[in-house]
């Protein structure tokens, strides 16, 4: 019932702004279907569950009782979040930012390829969950460890996509900038970099997404915090309404961390716009 | 035309020059692409390099420009021997090559930048939109541009750093004919403004006696010189007058006997 409100709600409010808004109606002009399908799987979902009960209890609670503990259990889901986003930025920046260094001196340099590539190419595919035993005798705090295992996550695809768009890097852009004047510097953050950085950006993506899975699993095993955490908290006390619960912030949290990478790809590579299709 | 201070104009001397590269297929073994190569362009003249594929000429210009290093002979820029590419000698690809994350003006600015002087100097970067006529695409990217505008982009982005010796592979080859001529006309009008000396490598004939001083000609495997001819005509010249088209014909007569293929494409 709380659902059908609030459903009805949202749409009545959306209705009366669409009228005074035209960016927002140029959107759901787009968006309508997308919505209708929601509501209407919602809907579906609703009957499979509470209606003929084809799914077991407790396992599939319908979509009215998450709302509900969503709602209940909100205060605990937004500091599980909470933690969950410091763990996966503090993670994921530290990987970047070394991935982006170990990737420049790799793509770069002939000798560090030279020794860094093995390693690069043993150590580097082996999840980074894999290491959770070693991390956690290791680090002297579980959130540290964790933050580690993400950053070694991203590590390895932005280390790898970094090094092959630099190495790739047109030799006449070089040849070009040797011929104007351009030293060393020039040539490795004027001229490579720019040119990797289509690259690059795959490699942040691909990172992205192993940082997700790596976060769930710490989360789950060794930090008591974060959304990971609570999947498996509320699951030890057969609280699968809660389970949904975080999975439906989960999707909200990390779509919002992809759709925020898209958008500063789109800004860094808007040279890119009309070369090639997003 | 351009009040920017014109670089004082140097002679590009080659002088006995041979090299050679390793064959990629026979590993030991290497192949000369140029042999004995000596000629000089004059302080502020303009000498084309003339020969079907692989004669080596693009392989000269990297000499020049110091991108590659003779096994023999010497190339000097004024008194001074090339050791390494620098920023007195320009160097312009039938491709524009133009930096495609860069703004054109950004990429006219960029030699500015890799010398460190864009602050004194930011002035001229309007100067040099304004000599190849492309202020109103200062903030459009490189791909908006076509293919004679962007190579109007790195002619200026060449230029800014007023090289002593400016090295063109081919520059306009990649244009449509029209294209190709108005750009000829362009090239030697910033030329004539600024004396730059200029090596051009072509395998267009009549672009090459339309626009130089003197022709190198050159044959393949391993390249040599097989004459140097000089273009004694006024500018501008006049494609269809009697003495371009029996030069024109002497080339080309020159260049059969030299045995090499007409229809190749160049390099």
């Amino acid at each position: 019932m709380l659902l059908f409100w609030e459903i009805l709600g949202v749409s009545i409010i959306l209705a009366i702004a669409q009228r005074f808004w035209p960016a927002l109606r140029q959107w759901m002009r787009h968006m309508w279907p997308i919505f209708t399908a929601a509501i209407l799987s919602i809907g579906v979902l609703d009957v499979i569950t509470l209606g003929f009960h084809l799914l077991p209890l407790p396992y599939f609670p319908g979509p009215a009782a998450v709302l509900r503990n969503l709602i209940s259990d909100r205060a605990l889901l937004l500091d599980s979040t909470w933690h969950s986003l410091v763990l996966l930025l503090s993670g994921y920046t530290l990987g970047v930012i070394v991935g982006l260094i170990s990737g420049v001196c790799i793509g770069w340099s002939t000798s560090v390829r030279y020794w860094g590539m093995p390693l690069l190419k043993v150590v580097g595919p082996i999840p980074a969950t894999a290491w959770i035993p070693l991390a956690m005798v290791v680090s002297p705090s579980a959130i540290v460890s964790a933050a580690g295992l993400v950053a070694l996550a991203v590590w390895f695809p932005v280390t790898m996509l970094t090094a092959s768009g630099i190495s790739n890097t047109r030799a006449s852009y070089l040849d070009v900038a040797r011929t104007l004047g351009a030293g060393r510097g020039y040539l490795i953050f004027r001229v490579a970099i720019p040119a990797a950085v289509p690259s690059i950006f795959i490699g942040l993506f691909m990172g992205l997404g192993a940082s997700f899975l790596t976060l769930v699993v710490a989360e789950s095993v060794g930090v008591k915090s974060g959304l990971g955490w609570y999947v498996s908290w509320a699951q030890g006390w057969a609280e699968y309404g809660k389970v949904f619960a975080a999975l439906v912030i989960m999707a909200a949290f990390f779509s919002t961390v992809m759709t925020l990478l898209f958008k500063l790809r789109d800004r860094v590579l808007v040279w890119q716009k009309g070369i090639i299709k997003w | 035309m351009v009040k920017t201070n014109v670089a004082a104009a140097s002679a590009l001397r080659v002088h006995e020059v041979r090299k050679s590269f390793p064959v990629p297929d026979a590993p030991g073994t290497t192949r000369l692409a140029l042999d004995g190569i000596s000629f000089a362009v004059a302080a502020g003249g303009l000498v084309s390099l003339v020969g079907p594929s692989g004669c080596g000429k693009s392989t000269l210009l990297r000499l020049a420009a110091g991108l590659d290093f003779p096994d023999a002979g010497e190339l000097l820029v004024g008194e001074e021997k090339i050791a390494g590419p620098s920023a007195e000698r320009g160097l312009v690809f039938q491709d524009p090559n133009l930096f495609p994350w860069l703004t054109v003006r950004r990429n006219i600015e960029a030699g500015l930048v890799a010398r460190g002087v864009l602050r004194e100097k930011r002035n001229e970067v309007d100067e040099f939109m304004r000599l190849v006529g492309l202020e109103a695409f200062r903030d459009a990217y490189p791909h908006h541009l076509s293919g004679g505008m962007a190579q109007r982009v790195a002619l200026a982005r060449a230029l800014i750093n007023h090289p002593k010796v400016l090295l063109l592979d081919e520059p306009l080859g990649a244009l449509d004919a029209f294209t190709r001529m108005r750009m000829q006309d362009e090239v030697l009008r910033l030329w004539q403004a600024r004396r730059t000396t200029m090596l051009l490598v072509t395998h267009d004939i009549d672009e090459a006696i339309y626009m130089s001083d003197r022709i190198v000609i050159m044959t393949p495997r391993p390249g040599r010189i097989e004459q140097i001819i000089p273009v004694k005509m006024d500018r501008p010249r006049d494609r269809s007058s009697p003495d371009f088209l029996s030069l024109r014909s002497d080339i080309l007569q020159t260049m059969h006997f030299a045995g090499g293929s007409l229809a190749g494409n160049g390099t």
